[in-house]
């Protein structure tokens, strides 16, 4: 079942447009990630979504109904800000209950939402604090529970950990998709972290220039970007991108890849001549692989689980290579690199993704 | 000594402006005032010492002390909640992102500018005159409006009036402190389902209190301090029939119509303990209804 729907939304301020032209189906109980560099208006996307920001073409749909002009407060959802936004003059349980009071519940069900989401947020000896007697995971636990005692129908997140140190949002990313898999509500989350967007969606949207570049699982955005820029944007250390030229012969194609041997490729949908391949520093391996280059290692960077490798092949383009076996090497060394054709992605000169005939 | 004078010399010499100022214009004139309270002096012969004479009388045969201290404390009862409020609400009106919000800022704190001159307050004093503009325009409506700069009955409300008129300098407090309030609070506020009211009422007073509490103690002690509009617009004297005997009002008579240096030392002097106490009370008072998002614990 459709949750929200997208049809043709945009927003523009005067003649600049943020959000063009975007058609999306979220699916109840899904965990769909806005991803994209900064200005790319995901934050305006979700705004628009919350109720926050007007939209100048389109519809958004909530469960069928348009609520293109219904007040936030009247579309059922939560949202959790990347500054927190907790009250400062109130204790948390009073932030808590601050949204509820407005619901006009009694106060029996008030006490019991506040004291629920306090117990599922582990923050229950916090209650009586203020916001500034709290450590930075202790405020974003306080705004996600602000979210969760009025029971949306959608959960909003913007940018919700980024204000966080890199060990404690390692946990509470666990801990969101913990709460994720124990609420089942749907969740729509914005970041500029691929590895956030990774480990925490059901899907994920990449965007660019405010549209919608593509829209998959993590595995189908890893494993079969449709274009440069996703190939780019999505997987870390970043893909390695070799312009090459195709040519079409009698028993197939061609490829010449700048600073690697010839060789032979299924044959692609395109008249291009100019093509981009892409192989992730992962698949290319050393002294291995049915197509091979000679490289001169740049700099070995050590970082425990894996070592990277930043190699200058003799054309001059420079591969990175990620693996364990790499971390006897150092920087001079001579090495061959190879890969194997299953691990490529080709894209055509306008980076649109190539598939086989 | 002679080093602490050659190391130290050029520094007593950047601060003598101040000193110079601070000993000879403030310190000196404040303790010689405390001297002169406790004394008969009418500026010709030596002053006199009388102990707490002055005290005694203002405080219970000086019936005008208590007329002046009534008009006063009437005045900042009205005039300092009436100047807040209004420049609370010019200041959320600018906050809301104009695009020419600095030429209103700068309209706005005109009249502030001009307030206190003595301009502004003959002015003043012709526009709410029985046949003033203020009257001409209630005439249009069919009202007969009273003289009310004469009528001691109105007189100290057109004073409230200028007073309100004056919000430029606490509107300009309140709009720094408006824009300090971030955003977030009431978009959160906003998809939670608070209505402005209670958004105005639970999150933008509690979070503006610091600012509030400033702009009172502030505008309190000016209140307090008004002469220049109060000594023109009553010719000096506090007319009609006392209705306008500010305090300060009656001090200048004291000291400079009637030459009672001392008497008029003394009820400075009571002046200052009045504001001293009023000030300590907001002080003491701030503890319950002042947040500071940085407080310690």
């Amino acid at each position: 079942m459709v949750a929200l729907t997208l049809r043709n939304t945009g927003k523009r301020y005067g003649a600049l447009s943020i959000i063009q032209n975007m058609n999306l189906d979220v699916r109840e109980g899904e965990f769909l990630v806005l991803v994209g560099p900064s200005g790319c208006g995901k934050s305006t996307l979700l705004r628009m979504i919350a109720g926050l920001e007007d939209i100048t073409d389109g519809t958004i749909a909530m469960d069928g109904r348009v609520v293109n002009d219904l007040p936030a407060s009247k579309r059922e959802l939560s949202m959790v800000f990347q500054s927190y936004a907790l009250y400062p003059h109130m204790t948390v349980a009073k932030n808590l209950a601050f949204g509820l009071e407005n619901m006009k519940l009694p106060r029996a069900e008030v006490q019991r939402r506040v004291a629920e989401a306090a117990r599922i947020l582990q923050i229950e000896k916090l209650l009586d604090r203020k916001p500034r007697q709290l450590s930075g995971g202790q405020k974003q636990r306080v705004a996600i529970g602000r979210a969760i005692v009025r029971e949306p129908k959608l959960f909003l997140f913007d940018e919700p950990l980024s204000n966080l140190d890199a060990e404690l949002r390692v946990q509470m990313r666990a801990e969101l998709a913990s709460l994720y898999a124990r609420l089942g509500t749907t969740m729509i989350y914005v970041t500029h972290d691929q590895v956030e967007a990774m480990t925490l969606a059901s899907r994920i949207v990449v965007l660019r220039g405010g549209k919608i570049e593509q829209v998959g699982t993590p595995q189908e955005l890893y494993e079969r970007p449709q274009n440069l820029f996703v190939a780019g944007f999505i997987g870390s250390p970043k893909i390695n991108m070799i312009e090459s030229a195709l040519k079409a012969g009698s028993d197939g194609m061609e490829v010449a890849a700048k600073g690697f041997q010839a060789f032979k490729v299924p044959r692609l949908d395109t008249k291009d001549g100019a093509i981009t391949i892409c192989i992730r520093p992962s698949s290319i391996k050393l002294g291995e692989g049915s197509v091979q280059a000679q490289g001169t290692v740049r700099l070995v960077e050590y970082l425990g689980n894996e070592t990277l490798l930043h190699i200058a092949l003799n054309s001059g383009q420079t591969l990175l290579v990620s693996g364990k076996a790499t971390a006897s090497l150092k920087m001079g060394d001579t090495v061959t690199v190879g890969f194997e054709l299953a691990d490529l992605h080709y894209f055509d000169s306008k980076g649109q993704r190539l598939e086989a005939i | 000594m002679r080093r602490f004078f050659t190391r130290n010399a050029p520094g007593y010499l950047f601060l003598s402006p101040w000193l110079i100022g601070f000993f000879l214009l403030t310190l000196g004139p404040i303790l010689a005032s405390l001297y002169f309270s406790f004394t008969r002096y009418d500026m010709v012969s030596a002053p006199r010492w009388i102990g707490w004479d002055n005290y005694v009388y203002m405080f219970t045969r000086d019936r005008r002390f208590w007329k002046a201290l009534n008009v006063t404390f009437s005045y900042v009862a009205l005039a300092v909640p009436a100047r807040l409020a209004m420049a609370l609400c010019v200041a959320m009106l600018l906050d809301k992102g104009l695009r020419t919000i600095g030429l209103y800022r700068a309209i706005f704190y005109l009249p502030s500018l001009l307030g206190s001159s003595i301009a502004i307050a003959i002015l003043w004093r012709q526009l709410f005159a029985g046949d003033g503009a203020v009257n001409a325009v209630l005439s249009f409506f069919g009202i007969q409006g009273p003289s009310w700069i004469t009528d001691p009955q109105t007189s100290l409300y057109t004073l409230v009036v200028l007073a309100m008129w004056q919000f430029g300098s606490p509107m300009l407090i309140f709009l720094a402190g408006l824009r300090s309030i971030p955003r977030d609070l009431y978009e959160a506020a906003e998809i939670d389902g608070t209505s402005r009211w209670r958004q105005f009422t639970r999150i933008t007073l509690p979070l503006l209190a610091p600012v509030i509490f400033f702009n009172l103690v502030l505008q309190t002690i000016e209140a307090f301090k008004t002469f220049s509009s109060a000594f023109i617009i009553s010719h000096g004297n506090g007319a009609p029939a006392d209705s306008l005997l500010f305090y300060t009002v009656y001090l200048f008579n004291e000291a400079f119509s009637f030459f009672r240096m001392g008497y008029a030392s003394a009820l400075a002097w009571v002046l200052l303990v009045i504001i001293a106490t009023f000030t300590g009370i907001a002080f003491l008072s701030s503890k319950y209804w002042v947040h500071y998002e940085n407080e310690r614990d």
